[in-house]
């Protein structure tokens, strides 16, 4: 067996002619062209983006749930804490907790942003007006019983040929008068608009629709029918048959198996663990073994087999 | 034009020594290589090189037309599927060109920057392609930056890079990362002409030298000393002679230069 006395030092050995920017030039009209061949073979994936319009119309009772959830506080995103509101602390692995520590950066008050906000561009609707004040007015429990009766009536509402909804009889205070505005608005196209407002004209921050549309059922139904979800291994995934972002698998692997998968601080936990792992892969060269691992493997043996073969140690 | 006293303190008269002395033009654009560098494997690096021009071309044109262009109209679908299968091919080729490397050891001979550059880059690379993803404006975009964030989030750096502000990651996506990629890469290319590339695992002494002096001099080793095939620094830059005698070997006369 031939002992390793590899010291790596500088190379004596014979040298071949060589041209670079030939392979160089070569090797981009290759890559040019496999890209080109894949484009005409199989285009590029671009599923229409839902719209708050799309949505409340064609699940206007998920609409209205969710619009509910986000005005008595219980949605993912009135419930989600930083960077958002204080209503948690967000998510921690042992002491490091980053998101509280950073704060409510963009703050979103849901009843405010999502409800309250919109329905005052309603002009000359006094019964909205109303319905508002009485609900503004009346006691935070009683506020909560309104909203929960109505999001359980929810489930047994119909859908009217105009599009609105039709509900069961109950104690529902003035929620109902208010849903259906936010509904006609959201449908007609005015809340998506509303809630892309800013102090400014132009504007490109769609964090508050984007968060409303998340807290309903729609993006995540279209997520599972295109094996999109978390638990489908879904952010390496991509819309169609496409190939996603496969180099995130290991990052999406973690989400797969215990402790993470089940856990409130899974997205934490998964980010610290790749950040080691992260570190590892760039510091291969000073971990012993790691970097031994070369050695011990001698898969060298073929990719340099010419080269053991020519000096007669192959 | 002649310059009557050039000042030592020149800061560019320094810089350009400094470059030159690190990276002398026939070291940079070598019109030879060592013998070994005879495998497919040797592919993969200038290919994902190419797929990185591509991607940054195609990028550029659709740059050019803004960013809803490509939903619009075909040409604009297809120079975006051109950048897209550009993506899928440049970490297809890093990821078979880190592997290479890894099974090389290429970080032996006092190449760690090179190989800490490449990981670097690949890491790099993943938030620029994942802003690229956010900055769609399709569903693929809604979902991913609705998931993404809670990534961001978790670690507070949703505070400042957030995943669904169309504006902020289309100016990270055309701008800082790109940025932050070609300087890796441009270290990583030049730090590769500047080491050469890795030789072989000898098997024996036959075709190396005693450790020469190099840029970064190799530590020395404790008692018991490292195990061999594990320093990560030492041995002369770019495989050249030490002091720079011509190299016997060399068909081309050299002074074994480049890699």
């Amino acid at each position: 067996m031939t002992r390793f006395t590899d010291k790596t030092s500088a190379w004596k050995g014979p040298y071949a002619p060589y041209d670079l920017v030939k392979e160089l030039c070569i090797a981009l009209g290759v890559i040019t062209l496999l890209a080109v061949v894949l484009t005409v073979l199989f285009s590029s994936p671009d599923d229409k983006p839902s719209t708050i319009a799309s949505w409340s119309t064609a699940m206007p009772a998920d609409f209205v749930g969710t619009a509910v959830s986000e005005l008595d506080g219980t949605s993912g995103t009135a419930e989600y804490g930083p960077p958002y509101n204080n209503a948690a602390e967000g998510q921690h692995a042992a002491f490091l907790k980053p998101q509280e520590w950073l704060g409510v950066s963009h703050p979103i008050d849901t009843p405010n942003a999502y409800v309250f906000e919109p329905l005052q561009t309603i002009p000359n609707d006094p019964a909205v007006k109303n319905a508002v004040a009485t609900y503004k007015a009346a006691p935070v429990k009683q506020q909560k019983e309104w909203s929960e009766a109505y999001a359980k009536a929810l489930e047994k509402a119909t859908v009217q040929p105009n599009g609105t909804l039709k509900v069961p009889p109950g104690e529902y205070g003035p929620v109902p008068v208010i849903m259906g505005a936010l509904l006609g608005l959201a449908q007609t196209g005015g809340l998506e608009g509303n809630l892309l407002r800013s102090s400014q004209f132009f504007q490109t921050d769609y964090t508050k629709p984007l968060l409303l549309m998340a807290d309903g059922k729609l993006l995540e139904e279209r997520a599972e029918a295109d094996h999109l979800l978390g638990d489908q291994w879904g952010m390496m995934n991509e819309t169609g048959s496409y190939p996603g972002q496969s180099w995130l698998w290991l990052y999406t692997f973690w989400y797969q198996v215990e402790p993470f998968k089940e856990s409130e601080n899974a997205d934490i936990l998964v980010v610290l663990v790749m950040t080691v792992l992260s570190l590892a892969f760039i510091l291969i060269p000073f971990i012993p073994g790691i970097r031994s691992i070369p050695r011990w493997i001698p898969v060298h043996r073929l990719i340099w087999r010419e080269h053991y073969r020519a000096s007669g140690v192959g | 034009m002649s310059v009557a006293a050039t000042p030592k303190r020149n800061w560019t008269v320094r810089t350009r020594e400094a470059g030159v002395a690190a990276l002398p033009p026939e070291k940079l654009l070598p019109e030879g290589q060592p013998t070994y560098v005879d495998s497919w494997i040797y592919i993969f690096g200038v290919a994902t090189l190419s797929a990185l021009i591509v991607i940054i071309g195609s990028g550029m044109i659709l740059t050019l037309k803004g960013p809803a262009w490509w939903h619009d109209t075909g040409i604009g679908h297809f120079f975006n599927s051109i950048h897209l299968w550009a993506v899928e091919l440049f970490f297809f080729t890093m990821v078979v060109h880190l592997w290479g490397k890894y099974w090389m050891a290429a970080w032996r001979g006092g190449r760690a920057k090179v190989w800490m550059t490449g990981a670097i880059t690949f890491l790099i690379a993943v938030p620029a392609a994942l802003t690229g993803y956010v900055s769609q404006q399709n569903f693929d975009a809604q979902w991913i930056s609705t998931q993404a964030k809670d990534a961001m989030n978790s670690l507070g750096v949703g505070a400042f890079f957030n995943v669904t502000n169309f504006g902020q990651m289309y100016s990270w996506h055309i701008l800082l990362f790109p940025v932050a990629v070609v300087a890796l890469v441009s270290a990583h290319v030049l730090l590769v002409r500047r080491h050469g590339v890795v030789p072989p695992f000898e098997l024996s002494e036959r075709d190396t030298v005693s450790r020469a002096s190099d840029a970064s001099p190799p530590p020395t080793p404790p008692a018991g000393g490292i195990s061999a095939g594990d320093s990560v620094a030492g041995g002369a830059p770019g495989g050249a002679p030490p002091g720079g005698a011509p190299n016997p070997s060399d068909p081309l006369g050299r002074q074994g230069a480049g890699s």
